[in-house]
């Protein structure tokens, strides 16, 4: 499908959107040069053990290895109850659709720092002490809409006469299921993990209020460390989590994919 | 034929009402962990906060009465300073972004869109914290300001309205340019073409053309970039020091410092009020009633 010819906009718009990215990109160009710097008696040298320290630092393994371990154990979470919501939700019957759509919009409106606050308080009022486990359920929570969208999207293109063939040839509705649909949705579960693991690794609002004492995560440890300044070290390790989320994004085939059946 | 559709139909309602069933964990979960925690902020904001924190259950108005002080309004005016700062910001510069973007070859368009969506995957933290490298000390703008011999302040250099201004504009600015650049999408350029053809200036084809035809996607940018600011908190404590009170640092002090709950339950639902009119109210003045000559109705 050619598209029709679109106009060039004056050239004062893309000096806009250099300098956007300009913007967008400088202080993380600066921070990454700076976690090579070293400065030895007013002199600068590049080096590259600042990111050995990080690995060295023992509070900050145990941070991303907790980091790693909640992302990983919600967006499990978040995929295994999106997928079966997402089915619902395409092919449940109506009222009940309606209801859990409501319930899944509204978990995405709710401004997060009130909904940090809103589970706070639940946890007291049902006398549930803040841990990892707490933190665990509040990322399933604000992952779980993005898993909806995500494998409900791809579910929408599913051509409905496949399961109409299905059950011409004496498929049962479990069979449809599992021989079929959650074959061909695979790659949307693929990609709503990842993009809940991305979601969960990067969460500080959530986790800062949910978190019990003694189980930082990293981004509560970078929270902590700005506050105190700035070192090379910590650029290190910004740099490290920075090119991370960059790759599985890069390795992310859906993610554009995902922006455009977000927005209708 | 008939009886063809009557057993589709038969076969659709039972397959129907099999697939009720996976989406009950999830329908469970939302209403124990969202449903039912908005539920207890709304009658915790009208509770009595307990003599060393916590809750009194005992029914009142005052949480709402406190909200009308004069020191939680110039917050509220504060915090609406900033989100709508942010949005219009956000639109002066998402505007030409997503113009450019719509109007590039397909291969630039797609890495140009990666670019934006890039800030908005990874870390907040590591962008806050790597805008604080770039200013602070060692940082090339402190370097760039001693070695032309200008005074600063290093201190005030590195917290301050400005750099709140940019973390907010930058971690929003995907929010902006998605909604425009979905809604250049479905543009007709040859808008664009005709108006060329008569002799339109840029300025005259931006804002006579484009953006009345793309006015729903504005609406929709300003919207998603408004309504997270006003709740907005990390950015501002970590950029601006914290010097000027939002509802954001407010409603956490509530919680965390002075165990108000009570109170800040009442913040959390006026904050929630807030950014349901909010929404309105951009739609109300950004898309209007009226349609424009030809305009299908929607």
């Amino acid at each position: 499908m050619s598209e029709r010819f679109r106009p060039k906009p004056p050239r004062l718009v893309f000096v806009v959107l250099a300098s956007v990215l300009f913007l967008l990109y400088l202080p993380i160009m600066v921070m990454m040069v700076n976690s090579f710097l070293d400065k030895v008696g007013g002199q600068y040298a590049w080096t590259l053990h600042w990111y050995g320290d990080v690995f060295g630092d023992s509070g900050l393994v145990v941070a991303l290895e907790r980091s790693v371990m909640v992302a990983l154990t919600s967006s499990a979470g978040s995929v295994l109850l999106g997928t079966g919501a997402a089915l619902s939700l395409a092919r449940g019957d109506s009222r009940y659709r309606k209801m859990l759509e409501q319930l899944s919009l509204t978990s995405l409106i709710i401004p997060e720092l009130v909904f940090a606050l809103a589970l706070l308080l639940w946890f007291f009022v049902i006398n549930l002490s803040l841990s990892l486990f707490t933190v665990i359920i509040a990322h399933i929570t604000f992952c779980l809409s993005f898993s909806i969208l995500t494998i409900g999207g791809r579910l929408d293109t599913l051509d409905r006469s496949l399961d109409d063939g299905a059950r011409d040839l004496g498929a049962s509705d479990w069979q449809i299921l599992t021989k079929i649909t959650i074959p061909l949705l695979a790659p949307a579960i693929l990609s709503s993990f990842v993009l809940s693991f991305l979601l969960s690794f990067d969460d500080f609002l959530i986790t800062f209020f949910t978190n019990g004492p003694g189980s930082d995560t990293l981004p509560i440890k970078l929270y902590g460390s700005i506050k105190t300044g700035v070192t090379p070290k910590i650029s290190a390790l910004s740099s490290m989590m920075f090119l991370f989320s960059v790759l599985v994004i890069f390795g992310m085939k859906d993610v554009s994919g995902f922006f455009k059946s977000e927005k209708k | 034929m008939s009886s063809d559709d009557k057993r589709d139909k038969r076969g659709l309602k039972i397959f129907k009402n099999r697939l009720n069933w996976p989406g009950v964990p999830a329908f469970t979960w939302f209403f124990i962990f969202v449903f039912l925690p908005t539920l207890i902020v709304l009658v915790l904001s009208f509770m009595k906060r307990g003599t060393y924190g916590g809750i009194e259950w005992q029914g009142q108005w005052e949480n709402y009465g406190r909200l009308w002080d004069t020191t939680y309004f110039k917050i509220f005016w504060e915090s609406l300073k900033l989100a709508s700062s942010t949005a219009t910001l956000c639109f002066l510069l998402g505007f030409p972004v997503a113009w450019a973007i719509a109007t590039v070859g397909q291969r630039w368009r797609n890495i140009l869109l990666l670019m934006i969506a890039i800030p908005f995957l990874t870390n907040l933290m590591i962008r806050v914290y790597a805008i604080k490298v770039l200013m602070g000390q060692d940082g090339p703008i402190q370097w760039l300001l001693a070695s032309l011999g200008i005074p600063f302040d290093p201190f005030q250099l590195s917290q301050n309205k400005a750099l709140v201004i940019y973390g907010m504009t930058t971690t929003y600015l995907p929010f902006m340019v998605f909604p425009l650049y979905s809604a250049l999408e479905k543009f007709d350029f040859g808008l664009v073409e005709a108006a060329q053809d008569l002799r339109a200036s840029s300025w005259t084809i931006a804002t006579k053309i484009i953006l009345p035809n793309i006015r729903q996607g504005v609406a929709n940018g300003l919207i998603l970039v408004f309504v997270p600011c006003m709740g907005e908190f990390v950015i501002p404590d970590l950029l601006g020091g914290a010097k000027v009170m939002l509802l954001g640092n407010v409603l956490t002090e509530q919680f965390l410092k002075f165990r108000h709950w009570p109170f800040g339950a009442a913040i959390s639902c006026f904050l929630i009020m807030c950014l349901l009119f909010f929404p309105w109210l951009i739609n109300r003045l950004v898309v209007g009633n009226k349609k424009l000559y030809g305009e299908k109705s929607p």
